[in-house]
């Protein structure tokens, strides 16, 4: 077993090498490096050959026409393109969208700024399970209400909203919908043939594909119409503009390929690693399960360690990488919003870690983390004198703390 | 990047180990990336590429004011021209700045069209069509006097020849890594100190805020190796592809009547753009790729359409003439050889083809 163990596959995953012998064969000279947008040679034709390809193996996985795949240089771009889009495209018709607080800082960052560009957002709280009550969502809709934009799943919690329920809600009302599925294209069954999703956000690197890479689900029938954010060229159908990277694009593809054959197998593994580590951890004094354990993917988990504080944590556990929160706010000592949102005080939610397994974790990684886990925790609780008042008995609500 | 492709695959973002292997490696090629371009590492942003650096470089209108114009040279790659055609639909205007026979910015049309207080100005560093090279220290100046804000599309001439962001005085310089032997998928926007350039991509606030996303790591590695070789080598491989110009234009004397844009135009020195009057650039270059030549007729990003170079149009050439043209441009790794093949298959088509229309007319 080789220290230290990766449990942060919510972050980042390793490529699959498969993924990367596939994308070597399109980078040198010896291979196809050409310019699918060149139509005049077989270096073009080769790449244009190969990017096709892709696009078929990424409809594949989500049951989607390859006419309908946007690619994309991550999730991010994606997220942005399509609420942008969406609410550009159709402003005439309305300027309210809802979202969730929850949801990733791609999707909520990019409805501040067009709340600043004078569209009205509402955000919803999440039930304290992580899940959205789809009643409360549509109480929130009103008659300019154009997007609703929920996540399928959530990167800190792993909880999976559901999105069927709410897209024959927001499909009866003729609002668009949109899915940001970055963390549950590959771990959760996705069928956009049946889901009434007008909009899906995808990425590479959290499947075991290539970073920089992502696409964007736009549904054809019904037609939706967004309006393009990067402009140049006329490059995918005119959604998107820039020269394609063929050796991502193909890596892309090759990630969901395999993720489509592999991914019942694979969820059944993890499954049985995830609950093997949650046994192991549940029965410490003061640990609480963050989000909701039937409605969530395999490879999640996320706790909080009473008494403990996240970041100091994290450097005692030096043998395991994992995170505190999303990675994309872990450079921020700010508690997660994720947990405030769902009613977790700011203590809890600063003692929380994020466990997230996945395609390369063993039996063995995860026997070591919850010996690890239990001696450092025991370790870092014996120094906190908030645990010794605790153990004493003392209601730490009630203390009045003096400023010095 | 290979090996960020494989053992350090962390996300930059993370704390942990990995995570900051991640970051490491993006902070070397931000040094070699600034490097090249004698700016300081602060001073770029990672983007997915050339056309992304230039929407975002365009898009700062709309983070400044609610109407403006801006002026663009009429020979701008698509990325610039149709972010500020689409600017049009938000209320901004667009004053297209005229070129001459030779490709070359008219410098009294843009001195007039910068009085006139437009937001924005922006003009190329090389023509990737024609390969024709811009006074940009002069008009970023210009600009600059009148209180303008100004940015050029770099993306062409780095590596071929000396690219000094400071030197340019532009506030925003847009660069990719695919045309210097990088990865596809990756460019820079350069920006001067202090100068504040809204976000495109929001949402994680990588980049300093400038630029959200999770970094495609090994791409910008392998843009940083890029960058640095270029550095090293960019004399000698501007000497290469200038001697295999040279050699081509010497031999293209003796076809007849050919015809090169923008020859007397400063140039990169890997680029010719050429036609053979009466032959259609699309035929002659099937043809070509038909012998294992590989050339273009135009910019790869115009080439889904089959109309002809806007570049051409504005610099006056017939467009009849236009559609006949097609694009050589070298790299470090052709030779003599492959010009002179070049050189032959050209004699022998333009002879086949001149036949075949001559039938085609008797």
């Amino acid at each position: 077993m080789k220290l230290p163990i990766y449990l942060d596959y919510a972050a980042t995953t390793p490529m699959d090498p498969r993924v990367a012998q596939k994308m070597a064969q399109y980078l040198t000279l010896d291979g196809v490096f050409g310019n699918p947008a060149s139509r005049s040679h077989p270096f073009g034709w080769k790449a244009e050959e190969a990017a096709s390809e892709a696009r078929i193996q990424v409809a594949a996985l989500i049951n989607a026409d390859p006419k309908e795949i946007v690619w994309t240089s991550g999730a991010t771009e994606s997220d942005n393109l399509a609420i942008k889009g969406a609410a550009h495209f159709h402003q005439r018709k309305g300027k309210h969208i809802i979202t969730c607080k929850t949801e990733h800082k791609a999707v909520l960052d990019t409805c501040r700024q067009l709340e600043r560009e004078g569209y009205e957002v509402t955000y919803l709280d999440p039930e304290e399970n992580g899940l959205i009550d789809v009643a409360k969502l549509e109480a929130a809709m009103r008659d300019d209400t154009v997007l609703v934009s929920i996540m399928h799943v959530n990167n800190e919690i792993g909880v999976i909203q559901d999105i069927a329920a709410i897209g024959e809600l927001t499909r009866s009302k003729g609002i668009l919908f949109h899915v940001d599925a970055a963390q549950s294209a590959g771990k959760v069954a996705i069928d956009l043939s049946r889901l009434k999703v007008d909009l899906m956000s995808f990425s590479a690197h959290k499947i075991y594909g290539p970073k920089g890479m992502g696409a964007l689900y736009v549904s054809r029938k019904p037609r939706v119409r967004i309006e393009a954010q990067m402009h140049g060229g006329g490059h995918e159908r005119g959604m998107r503009s820039g020269t394609l990277a063929v050796h991502q694009i193909v890596g892309m593809g090759e990630a969901f390929r395999i993720a489509r054959l592999e991914m019942a197998e694979e969820n059944t593994r993890l499954l049985a690693l995830r609950d093997r580590l949650w046994n192991g951890l549940k029965d410490m004094e003061e640990v609480y399960l963050n989000g909701d354990l039937e409605h969530r993917v395999a490879g999640n988990l996320n706790v909080s360690f009473n008494f403990v504080e996240g970041e100091s944590m994290i450097m005692a556990i030096k043998d395991l990488a994992v995170s505190s929160g999303s990675a994309c706010t872990s450079a921020s000592l700010e508690p997660s919003y994720v947990l405030r949102a769902i009613g977790r005080n700011d203590e809890l939610a600063h003692s929380s870690i994020r466990f997230s397994l996945g395609r390369f974790s063993t039996e063995e990684e995860v026997d070591y983390t919850i010996a690890l886990m239990k001696s450092k925790v025991d370790k870092l609780r014996q120094m906190s004198p908030l645990w010794e008042m605790f153990q004493d008995g003392v209601d730490l609500e009630s203390v009045e703390w003096a400023a010095h | 990047m290979l090996p960020f492709l494989k053992a350090d695959y962390g996300n930059a973002s993370s704390v942990h180990q990995r995570g900051r292997i991640a970051r490491h490696g993006i902070e070397a090629a931000r040094e070699a990336v600034a490097n090249i371009v004698n700016a300081h590492p602060s001073q770029v942003i990672f983007t997915s590429g050339g056309t992304e650096a230039n929407n975002q470089a365009l898009n700062v209108m709309r983070s400044r004011a609610a109407s403006g114009r801006c002026v663009v040279s009429a020979i701008e790659h698509a990325s610039v021209l149709d972010v500020a055609k689409q600017l049009l639909q938000y209320g901004y205007e667009l004053n297209q700045c005229g070129v001459d026979v030779q490709g070359q910015v008219i410098k009294e049309h843009f001195v007039e069209l910068v009085a006139t207080k437009p937001l924005l100005a922006s003009v190329m560093m090389a023509n990737n069509e024609t390969g024709g090279l811009q006074p940009i220290a002069e008009l970023s100046a210009i600009a600059r006097d009148a209180g303008v804000i100004f940015h050029t599309d770099a993306v062409q001439a780095l590596g071929k020849i000396d690219v000094d962001f400071a030197a340019t005085g532009a506030h925003m310089m847009s660069l990719s890594a695919h045309k210097l032997y990088g990865p596809k998928g990756v460019g820079a926007l350069i920006v001067e100190p202090g100068f504040d350039v809204a976000p495109l991509l929001v949402g994680g606030g990588q980049e300093k805020g400038r630029r959200s996303g999770t970094e495609n790591v090994a791409a910008i590695v392998g843009f940083g190796m890029a960058a640095m070789l270029a550095q090293q080598e960019r004399t000698p491989r501007a000497v290469h592809t200038q001697a295999l110009r040279d050699h081509l234009e010497q031999g293209l004397r003796a076809l007849p009547d050919i015809i090169v844009f923008g020859q007397k135009a400063a140039r990169l020195p890997n680029t010719l753009f050429m036609a053979v009057p009466g032959i259609d650039g699309e035929t002659l270059l099937m043809e070509l790729d038909r012998v294992g030549l590989e050339v273009s007729s135009g910019s790869a990003c115009d080439s889904e359409k089959t109309g002809a170079s806007h570049v051409l149009l504005a610099m006056g050439v017939d467009p009849e003439l236009a559609r006949c043209a097609i694009r050589i441009s070298f790299g470090k790794d052709n030779t003599v050889a492959d010009v002179d093949a070049l050189l032959e298959a050209l004699q022998q088509q333009i002879h086949t083809l001149r036949s075949l229309s001559s039938m085609a007319w008797a």
